[in-house]
């Protein structure tokens, strides 16, 4: 038999031990945004990813391409988790040459406006949050530099969102970049030697720390409506969402939940807790973007455990800070379709919002009744495509515009995964359904079929102009699992 | 059978957004008003809009009330003339204080039907009592037309007439309520209680809804959707209660299937107030089927 180990060819290969000079080792990772900018030797065709769990408190985003269109970069390709009204006015370093092509789960206000009117010449490609996570660990998107805000970082990159004078929470959608980016850089306005525990970016996966005067403002981080509502509309819909809910005996103990932010959803909430309080019903999990409101119910023992992959205000970010059942998740583990596990899967009941949805119910989160971009993804197909039983709310017109109309503008969550409806006006069920149609029934539940809810909507407020496309696609939309759903077109 | 009236929710007559679907609620009365809440600039918009909603909007049977500026203002005559055309169900009379009130307005009323071929006597009305004289007067205004299905307290000018203000405890209301409740009563009319403005205080509104309820009163005049949920529940008769209300009625029919002249329950006779609140009862529990009348 052949000798295999060859003691002289390992220690060839391996080198003898000569010593170790400790005052040669690193001190840390810390270097200005400027060193690290040019030590990365950002150019052409590479791809930086940003996050938007400041929302529209972000910074970071802005200090890094303005130091990029200083220098004269061009073509490059922005990836962050979402675009917020704080990157508004990034259709200047479009128009620089710097920014080439976008990939996000949302773009709205001037940012959307700019797109849609034709200025970039690449589509935007809109991603799920768990499409987001599928795209980047499958490798089908590359990020050559993560730039990931946190609250709090140590010298070697030990980082979390939570504490410090910035926070934001979560950092569930870096979590994801941080382990698949070609180099990662933290930054923050709270750098400290002592290391970070707990820390949500562990320092090996950073390449640099980087200390700014703000990395972000705390207040801003507040989305959408995180009072409770007042306005009767939405309390109709929320209570008539919580009593569907009800019907379908969802309320069980251990049942997991989702429930966005915005006025209804929040209400939906404050309904569910009456009835869980009443039953003496415990959740097992809350799942999403974490509001206070949630962070109560879990504080109140009504809710076991809070899964939170973005926190939607302060309240949230507290909570995640100091209860230890409140749990900072990944965009992977939250919604990535080729991930089996995902938590989205076992969601009993998720209630969503919509700005159309139609008789197929397909729904548009992401463009306007003008066409234009102004929306977001966000988690909307990966939660509906999980969960049980999908509830869409939205009042049947805003206004002057019908919700609920003949074929939504653009499709973002196919209508195959969306079981009910509840608007201000009454309640359709998918007819693929029928179980639940059944078992509403049962319970007499008034439900009307989603082509009366069309009819009525159409009698308020009448068959809008048609929108004047242009040719060029401006947007693609894909669904979680990558393939396309819809496109977006120019609007003129 | 009288008409359910526990809600009768305001709508501003110049809110569009609020009157093109404010039936979605399921109040049991809508009353668009033209007079207090709507300004004198915006007069005659509110009137064109609620006309025209009377006209195209499909308010699901839910009894529809225009509350009209009294004669005695430039925009009575102008209300009416616009609004009885539309054919609501019913025209609100504020600050009403006699009997010639609602004599004046009946006949102009009147007038206006005859000239749009709509049947003479169709459009109901409605007075709100608002002063010491109205309240003083409360049985002959309430007796004063066939028209008038109910009247209703309007408080706050009243506590100012009276030179006092409200209080949580509704004290200063004490007589007022009792001689509009009994004036009703008498006329066999719906009989409505004021406003309670303080629509975040749901606990205070509540207090009030359930002394009502114990005076006697049909319902209450709302100034928000939020409030009505709260009406209905505490209107809405305990299980016992329907319970019972279902035994008196198959006791009935029973005897009336058996010709028989005395009915009991349980031992006990079952006579007319017992078979009218049983009826009552029901009515509020939403299980009596029977027509309702054309508003009486």
């Amino acid at each position: 038999m052949e000798d295999r180990y060859d003691i002289n060819e390992l220690l060839k290969e391996k080198g003898t031990f000569t010593g170790i000079d400790k005052s040669k080792r690193k001190k840390n990772k810390v270097r200005s945004l400027k060193y690290v900018i040019d030590a990365l030797d950002i150019k052409d065709g590479m791809t930086i990813s940003f996050h938007h769990h400041f929302r529209n408190g972000d910074l970071l985003a802005d200090m890094v391409l303005e130091l990029l269109d200083k220098k004269g970069t061009k073509n490059i390709t922005i990836f962050p988790s979402s675009l917020t009204t704080a990157h508004d006015h990034f259709g200047q370093y479009i128009q620089s040459g710097l920014i080439s092509r976008i990939c996000t789960s949302g773009i709205r206000d001037r940012l959307g406006e700019d797109i849609s009117s034709g200025m970039l010449d690449t589509p935007v490609i809109i991603r799920s949050h768990g499409g987001r996570a599928r795209a980047i660990e499958s490798g089908e998107e590359k990020i050559d530099v993560a730039f990931i805000a946190v609250a709090h970082s140590d010298v070697n990159g030990n980082a979390n969102g939570f504490e410090g004078v910035s926070p934001c929470g979560s950092l569930g959608y870096s979590m994801v970049d941080m382990k698949h980016a070609d180099k990662v850089v933290v930054v923050s306005d709270l750098i400290t030697e002592e290391i970070t525990i707990p820390f949500s970016v562990p320092s090996y996966n950073v390449d640099y720390v980087v200390k700014v005067e703000k990395i972000g403002i705390k207040e801003k981080i507040m989305s959408g409506a995180t009072r409770l509502t007042t306005n009767p509309k939405e309390l109709l819909i929320a209570k008539r969402t919580a009593d569907i809910i009800e019907a379908l005996e969802i309320i069980k103990e251990n049942f997991t939940f989702q429930t966005g932010t915005g006025g209804s959803s929040l209400a939906v909430t404050r309904f569910m807790r009456d009835k869980m309080i009443e039953k003496k019903i415990v959740a097992d999990f809350a799942l999403g973007g974490i509001t206070g409101h949630i962070v109560r119910l879990h504080e109140e023992g009504l809710v076991r455990k809070l899964l939170d992959v973005q926190c939607f205000d302060l309240d949230a970010v507290f909570s995640l800070k100091n209860n230890i059942r409140h749990f900072e998740i990944d965009a992977s583990f939250y919604a990535n379709p080729e991930n089996p596990g995902c938590v989205v899967n076992k969601l009993d009941v998720v209630v969503l919002s919509a700005l159309e949805i139609d008789r197929n119910f397909d729904v548009n989160v992401m463009t306007g009744s003008d066409g234009i971009l102004r929306g977001a993804s966000g988690g909307h197909c990966d939660t509906a495509a999980g969960s049980k039983i999908c509830i869409v709310t939205s009042p049947l017109v805003r206004g002057r515009i019908a919700t609920v109309k003949d074929k939504v503008l653009n499709i973002v969550t196919p209508g195959s995964t969306v079981d009910i409806l509840v608007t201000d006006h009454g309640t359709a069920v998918n007819p693929l359904r029928k179980d639940i149609m059944a078992l509403l029934k049962e319970k007499k539940i008034p439900i009307v079929s989603i082509d009366t809810l069309v009819e009525m909507a159409e009698k308020i407020v009448k068959k809008p102009n048609p929108i004047v496309y242009g040719d060029k696609v401006v947007g693609v939309i894909e669904y979680r699992d990558g393939s396309i759903i819809d496109l977006v077109k120019q609007v003129i | 059978m009288e008409k359910l009236r526990r809600t009768m929710l305001y709508v501003p007559g110049n809110n569009p957004a609020m009157i093109k679907d404010i039936y979605i609620y399921q109040p049991d009365s809508i009353m668009f008003d033209l007079e207090d809440s709507i300004s004198l600039a915006e007069k005659d918009s509110a009137r064109f809009l609620v006309s025209e909603a009377l006209t195209n909007v499909d308010y699901l049977g839910i009894e529809t009330v225009v509350r009209v500026n009294g004669l005695d203002t430039e925009f009575g005559l102008a209300d009416l003339e616009c609004i009885v055309k539309a054919q609501p169900d019913v025209i609100r009379l504020p600050k009403t204080e006699t009997s010639e009130d609602i004599s004046e307005m009946e006949a102009i009323i009147a007038r206006i039907e005859l000239e749009n071929n709509i049947p003479v006597g169709k459009t109901k009305m409605f007075a709100a009592i608002e002063s010491a004289k109205g309240v003083l007067n409360a049985y002959s205004i309430a007796t004063s037309s066939k028209r008038l299905v109910g009247i209703a307290l309007g408080a706050e000018d009243y506590v100012t007439n009276l030179r006092t203000n409200r209080s949580p405890e509704g004290i200063e209301l004490l007589f007022a309520r009792g001689q509009i409740l009994n004036a009703a009563r008498a006329a066999n009319i719906s009989a409505i209680d004021t406003i309670y403005s303080d629509i975040e205080n749901e606990e205070g509104f509540r207090r009030e809804v359930e002394h009502i309820k114990q005076l006697g009163f049909d319902g209450k005049s709302i100034i928000n959707p939020r409030q009505i949920d709260i009406v209905h529940e505490i209107y809405a008769p305990k299980p016992k209660e329907i319970e019972y209300a279902l035994q008196v009625i198959a006791a009935i029919q029973q005897a009336e299937k058996e010709n028989s002249g005395v009915i009991s329950l349980n031992g006990k006779m079952i006579d007319k107030p017992i078979v009218e609140r049983a009826e009552r009862v029901l009515q509020l529990a939403g299980i009596n089927d029977m027509e309702q009348s054309d508003g009486r």
